[in-house]
């Protein structure tokens, strides 16, 4: 690991300023991320600001009905909220669908957004990778792709954006809330927040170096139906080659479909979570699962290894919608 | 874990992961030490460290409690499981000087040889172990996940988020952060069940 000099930050601006200020400077909150990249020098920062004591660790009722998540609640705390359970149950099985018990007591909503991507050619600094290193090629097209992206991928970069969390945030169309060195705010649906590989692959969302997360809102509650399904090699513990997050109202819908309107997010498949709102309206007009898997899965571009990611796509949000339809899930 | 998204730490073999300080000396000039604070098992410590030193080195290289173990050093295994004002982390994935003041439990401070802690009763009469490696940290681990339980915390096989039941697919999904290579799962199981019974 390469040295590095630390200090703890005072205050979320102080800590705006102390990573603007120097280039090669970086918040730490859970480190789970960072500093396993740091092991592997993937990541080298020279300064790490510790934001972990500013007090952002609150999950508040907004004015309109919403919650204010801090930056700094930990997955652990955000999925077993009971407001979360309640009202938001799609964010709580999407968190405890991540990463072991262990690490979502540390790891923290803004780091979750952050984390990098699980691409074997970047982590490996022996390899190719524009993501790493800009320039130098991607190992991954034309080699070992099978958990890699298949939309919204480019000639540069196929990675894919790994957390769970961020997926169903998606789904709640939630608003990341940031603010500078010079203390301005600004608020970014999570739709805007992560960015697609294109020709800059090493950039991953719109933050700008120093811009600091305060919190995540979520908009007041949705009701519905609330389901994630994680597919993965391993039952546990491990990564999504394919997930859904989806929000369903049941009902008769225009044309007796079974569904009056549904919100879908999809992980394990693109750069950033995936939706499409073309599949829900589809599905709101009395489309079946098929017509709005196509819809998602248009432009898709997979790889030999992983072209098996259409047809699980597919079959999993028919899974989805089939248990939204019967009632199962989380209602509310 | 054994994942694809992980070849490049799988170049290390197992055990062989450097202390920070070995990689340190390999690495470039040393930022200035930091005075930390701790409270471990019940003591109070004082350390003067690089900011580089995860609270696994400094526990095991800087206090000499060798139980916590390093497996992966990147959050794949479980075995340097401690617990951290009373929840349980991976050791190896955070930095001590981001602990200043914080009280950590490791199985050391569970209990000793003289006086268990029931959980390590319990795997010695399961016979939750083979060779032992992982077993501080799936140690450290239950205890906590026996908590979590008692917290009303959800898991991914938490069928109703309201109400969570107790049974052996809540503790294997909970326990899914502890790899054991010789495999002693089942036993684990039984050692973990068996405290949670006389608990309830
Ligand atoms: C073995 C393993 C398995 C995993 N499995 C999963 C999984 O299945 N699903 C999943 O979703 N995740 C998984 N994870 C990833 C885990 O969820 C992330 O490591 C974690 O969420 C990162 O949060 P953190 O607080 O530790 O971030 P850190 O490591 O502290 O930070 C990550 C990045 O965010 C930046 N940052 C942190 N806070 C702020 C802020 N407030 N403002 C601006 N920038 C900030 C940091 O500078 C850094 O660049 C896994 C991780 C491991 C090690
Ligand atoms: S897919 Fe992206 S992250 Fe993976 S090797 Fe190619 S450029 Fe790097
Ligand atoms: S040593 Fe493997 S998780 Fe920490
Ligand atoms: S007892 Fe050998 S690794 Fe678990």
């Amino acid at each position: 690991m390469r040295a590095f000099t630390y200090e703890r930050a005072e205050s979320p601006a102080a800590a705006a300023a102390a990573v603007a200020r120097n280039p090669e400077a970086r918040f730490i909150a859970g480190g789970t991320n960072l500093l396993d990249l740091m092991k592997l020098e993937i990541e080298a920062p020279r300064h790490l600001v510790d934001v972990n004591r500013l007090g952002l660790d609150r999950i508040e009722e907004t004015p309109e009905g919403g919650l204010r998540i801090g930056a700094l609640v930990r997955n652990t705390d955000l999925a077993a909220d009971p407001r979360v359970r309640r009202d938001y149950a799609v964010l709580s099985r999407a968190l405890v669908a991540g990463a072991s018990g262990q690490l979502r007591n540390k790891a923290t909503t803004a780091g979750n957004l952050l984390q990098r991507t699980r691409c074997p050619y970047f982590y490996d600094p022996a390899m190719p990778c524009n993501k790493r290193r800009p320039g130098s090629g991607c190992g991954a097209i034309g080699g070992f792709s099978r958990n890699l992206g298949i939309l919204g991928t480019s000639e540069h970069c196929i990675a894919t954006h790994p957390s769970d969390m961020a997926v169903a945030m998606r789904a709640l169309d939630a608003v990341v809330e940031t603010i500078d060195a010079e203390g301005a705010a600004r608020r970014i649906p999570i739709a805007d927040f992560h960015t697609l590989p294109g020709d800059t692959p090493e950039i991953e969302t719109v933050l700008r170096h120093g811009e600091f997360i305060t919190a995540v809102t979520l908009p007041p509650p949705a009701g519905g139906i609330h389901l994630y399904r994680k597919v993965r090699d391993r039952a546990s513990y491990a990564f999504a080659s394919v997930s859904v997050a989806a929000v369903v109202h049941p009902g008769q819908g225009a044309s007796g479909g079974g569904i009056a309107s549904a919100r879908l997010a999809f992980g394990g498949v693109a750069h950033k979570p995936w939706r499409v709102a073309e599949a829900e309206d589809r599905l709101a007009d009395g489309g079946d699962a098929e017509a709005a898997a196509e819809a998602v899965l248009r432009g898709a571009r997979p790889t030999g290894q992983n072209a098996y990611k259409l047809p699980l796509l597919r079959r999993t949000l028919a899974g989805v919608l089939a248990q939204a339809r019967q009632g199962r899930g989380e209602d509310r | 874990m054994i994942d694809d998204a992980h070849a490049a730490p799988r170049r290390q073999a197992p055990g062989s992961a450097m202390t920070s300080e070995a990689s340190m000396a390999a690495g470039s000039a040393a930022a200035p030490r930091l005075d930390l604070r701790l409270t471990v098992n019940g003591k109070e410590r004082s350390l003067r460290l690089d900011p580089r030193v995860t609270l696994l080195d400094a526990l095991r290289e800087h206090l000499r409690l060798t139980g916590s173990k390093k497996g992966c050093d990147h959050g794949q295994c479980g075995a340097c499981t401690v617990l951290v004002n009373g929840r349980r982390i991976n050791a190896c994935l955070t930095l001590a000087v981001m602990h200043e003041g914080d009280s950590v439990t490791t199985i050391e401070g569970l209990g000793t040889p003289e006086a268990l802690h029931p959980m390590q009763a319990a795997f010695v009469r399961h016979d939750g172990f083979q060779c032992g490696y992982c077993t501080p940290g799936q140690i450290c681990s239950s205890v906590a996940v026996l908590e979590e339980i008692r917290a009303g915390i959800p898991s991914h096989v938490t069928e109703d988020l309201e109400r969570i039941e107790f049974g052996e697919a809540e503790l294997r999904e909970r326990m899914s952060g502890n790899i054991c290579r010789c495999a002693a799962y089942p036993n684990i199981i039984e050692a973990i069940r068996e405290v949670q019974e006389q608990g309830a």
